[in-house]
């Protein structure tokens, strides 16, 4: 590298907090550089492949930190390309939260009415669609079937899958092969392209530092595209504006490593990281009590054996989403699959004699794999991860060339964590062991402790800066012309889904950061419509934000 | 065992497979066979590829794996040597333990206070991986060759072109009232 490149504004990271602020940067006129640590993968190089090497591994990691394993999107798109693309707004609820430090943990201007408009948006933009009973797959109608028996709701929930072109094939973990889900790389992504973006994959952001005009400078390292432990080089690109969206777990790492270089960061900075108070549990159905009790048939003599098939999450039971119940023991239950592997490996025997998650009486019921129902809690934790010293580079130690590595995330779940797992679990259990359907089990912690695919809050929104690391507009305390948008920046677990909210919240902070772009000497305007050219959410949510457009 | 392969190699492979087993228990390959404990009635995760999985360079875990081994055995010394137990000296340590011992071994290697936890861990998830996903091979090769783990779980085989579709997917109907709360837009409130 002879010299240093320029760009108006850095993006680090391509997942929802990236692709949006690229998408309407680029569009407002601004010269945008996404910086991206994984692969560029589309539809035609995805595989239906456990192989290591495959696309599973390559655009996948699994984090395994002391106490609480993360798996997170690696790769153009980022974690909208791993994600099951189930789509819930948060409960209205969940923005007045205090978890235990006794006051409000969301800035006062967010709510849940406040975030519609912007919910609006990416409903329009992926899109996401309400879900009918009628391509609900077996697993999910089990599930509901199993609440109606036992006097619970339970609904199909919004999702970015367009179900014509779903094949119901479950790979949706190794990035969707018939596009059927609504990734990133489907809207917001190709129309920031359009608009002159560049993406650079498998560029790994080392540290920002501050340049003397008061822009920043961003180091990067360029991996090999199989071993990702191997480097290839490195560089740095200037910019007047960052904007960081590296994913929960990388973000407070890169900030933390740019601390020499940058100065103090806020307190909150790799504190209050949340799991989203995930749990998961597995049931392992007999097949003739969901026929007899459940009166379910697949209409060739099965009753279910169809743990394989469907499409991720697709019904959940939101009778615990209730606001007059006392924080830590409100939770959602969804339907889930994980595949072979990340979904086997830490199920528990029932009733086992000896060990209960290896062994012999494991075996025994891997051979009922197919009657297999795998039911995920949302609850809320207590914010109580801290990331440790950050590794070298990165932000774990990779184990493998691709997928497994060591990070420094320290999760030690308290009382109130323990006992929204507790009370999920015995409901869980009060569902599927009514009447004999089943005979359900919690994911072992004694393995790899706690485990999140929903990792939220280690870099996060509020009003008070003891408690939190960007203020409400999403800009870094002390570090002005810093944003950070991605699942970092949600102050709390969310009781559902996360990633409509992580977008929601992207593009509510949209119109503040190009106004601080402009502030900065960026010739750049806020008001793209949605990637699609469509406006009508556009002009709703312009009502909520004239004040930042008259400037 | 490979003929050819050093004292150093035969050992690590023995015991490796022993604790392979020890995780998803098989049925003896061959009569006499010492790795493999023999307590299940087919085949386990050595038989589904746990050592290729174990040695290949894309999982990471090769320049351990001698040292694993190691210190693998050393435990079992030690272990036996608590236990009473009078090991046979002409295979290694761990693998001279039955399988009730070898389990016993592993739940205290595993448990959340042991301080190598995490090598045992590696172990553990590479040997579960061989046998209920086969991530040594392609899936389609690994179901074609009647790989025991997916066997075992039933996977569905996929299409002729080794993609899979399930177009009998859905019961069809609604089978259970929705929430009361729940919005025009299909979320709750």
């Amino acid at each position: 590298m002879t010299a240093t490149e320029s760009a108006d504004v850095l993006v680090i990271g391509s997942g929802f907090g990236g692709a949006i602020a690229a998408y309407h940067l680029a569009a407002g006129g601004a010269r945008v550089v996404v910086l991206e640590r994984g692969p560029w993968l589309e539809a035609d190089d995805y595989d239906h492949d456990f192989k290591l090497g495959s696309s599973t591994t390559r655009i996948f990691d699994f984090t395994v930190g002391d106490g609480m394993s993360v798996l997170t999107g690696n790769c153009v798109g980022g974690g909208s390309v791993v994600y099951f693309a189930t789509m819930p707004r948060a409960p209205g609820y969940i923005f007045e939260r205090q978890g235990s430090i006794g006051r409000r943990l969301w800035p006062s201007s967010l709510s849940r009415d406040s975030l519609e408009p912007w919910y609006d948006r990416v409903t329009e933009a992926l899109p996401i669609t309400k879900q009918q009973w009628e391509t609900v797959p077996f697993a999910g109608g089990v599930w509901a079937a199993a609440c109606h028996n036992a006097g619970h709701t339970c609904n199909p929930v919004p999702a970015a899958v367009d179900t014509s072109l779903c094949t119901n094939c479950n790979w949706m973990l190794s990035g969707c092969k018939f596009d059927a889900k609504r990734s990133l790389l489907l809207n917001y992504l190709p129309a920031a392209l359009a608009h002159g973006a560049e993406i650079r994959p498998l560029h790994e952001v080392q540290q920002i530092s501050r340049n003397s005009d008061g822009g920043y400078r961003v180091h990067y390292n360029t991996l090999h595209d199989v071993d990702y432990r191997e480097q290839t080089g490195n560089g740095a690109i200037d910019a007047k504006l960052i904007v960081l969206a590296a994913g929960t777990i990388a973000t407070p790492v890169i900030l933390q490593r740019s601390e020499p270089e940058l100065g103090k960061m806020p307190d909150a900075v790799g504190k209050y990281f949340s799991g989203n108070g995930e749990r998961l549990n597995t049931a392992v159905l007999n097949e003739d009590r969901v026929r007899d009790v459940l009166g379910l048939d697949r209409g060739d003599g099965r009753a279910y054996e169809a743990n394989q098939i469907g499409k991720g999450p697709v019904a959940a039971c939101w009778d615990w989403l209730d606001g007059t119940l006392p924080e830590f023991e409100r939770f959602s239950l969804e339907q889930l699959y994980f595949p072979p592997g990340l979904g086997t490996i830490l199920t528990q025997v029932a009733d086992a004699t000896g060990p209960t998650w290896f062994g012999k009486e494991k075996k025994e019921m891997m051979r009922r794999w197919k009657s297999w129902l795998t039911i995920f809690t949302m609850s809320e934790d207590d914010n109580e991860g801290v990331f440790g010293p950050p590794p070298a580079t990165g932000n774990s130690m990779r184990v493998s060339q691709q997928m497994f590595g060591l990070g420094p995330l320290r999760y030690e779940p308290t009382e109130n964590t323990r006992r929204g797992w507790a009370r999920a679990d015995a409901a869980v259990k009060s569902i599927l062991e009514k009447d004999g359907l089943a005979r359900v089990m919690p994911w072992t912690s004694d393995v790899v402790g706690a485990y999140t695919v929903h990792p939220l809050a280690s870099c996060r929104l509020g009003d008070d800066p003891g408690t939190s690391a960007l203020d409400g507009n999403h800009e870094l305390r002390g570090h002005p012309g810093i944003f950070v948008t991605d699942g970092s920046a949600v102050p709390t677990a969310l009781n559902v889904n996360p990633a409509l909210t992580i977008a929601a919240l992207a593009e509510r902070a949209m119109p503040a950061i190009v106004r601080a772009a402009r502030q900065r000497g960026i010739d750049v305007r806020y008001g793209a419509p949605s990637p699609d050219g469509d406006t009508s959410a556009r002009d709703q949510a312009s009502k909520a934000i004239a004040h930042l457009l008259d400037d | 065992m490979e003929p050819s392969a050093s004292d150093e190699e035969q050992i690590k492979v023995m015991t490796l497979e022993a604790f392979a087993d020890t995780i998803v228990p098989g049925n003896k390959r061959w009569p006499g066979d010492r790795a493999v404990a023999g307590v299940s009635d087919d085949a386990g995760a050595v038989a589904a590829g746990a050592l290729e999985l174990l040695e290949s360079p894309a999982g990471g875990l090769s320049p351990w794996l001698a040292g694993l081994a190691a210190m693998l055995n050393a435990h079992a010394e030690n272990h036996a040597a608590g236990q009473g137990i009078e090991l046979d000296g002409t295979v290694p340590a761990f693998v001279s333990l039955d399988y009730d011992q070898r389990v016993a071994l592993v739940v205290r290697l595993t448990a959340w206070d042991h301080p190598e936890r995490q090598g045992w861990v590696n172990l553990v998830m590479f040997s579960n991986m061989a046998f209920d996903t086969g991530a040594q091979m392609h899936t389609v090769d690994a179901l074609a060759a009647g790989h025991p783990g997916l066997l075992t779980l039933g996977f569905a085989p996929p299409d002729d072109d080794g993609l899979w579709r399930f177009p009998d997917y859905s019961y069809r109907r609604q089978l259970a009232d929705l929430h009361p709360a729940t919005t025009a837009s299909g979320s709750p409130a």
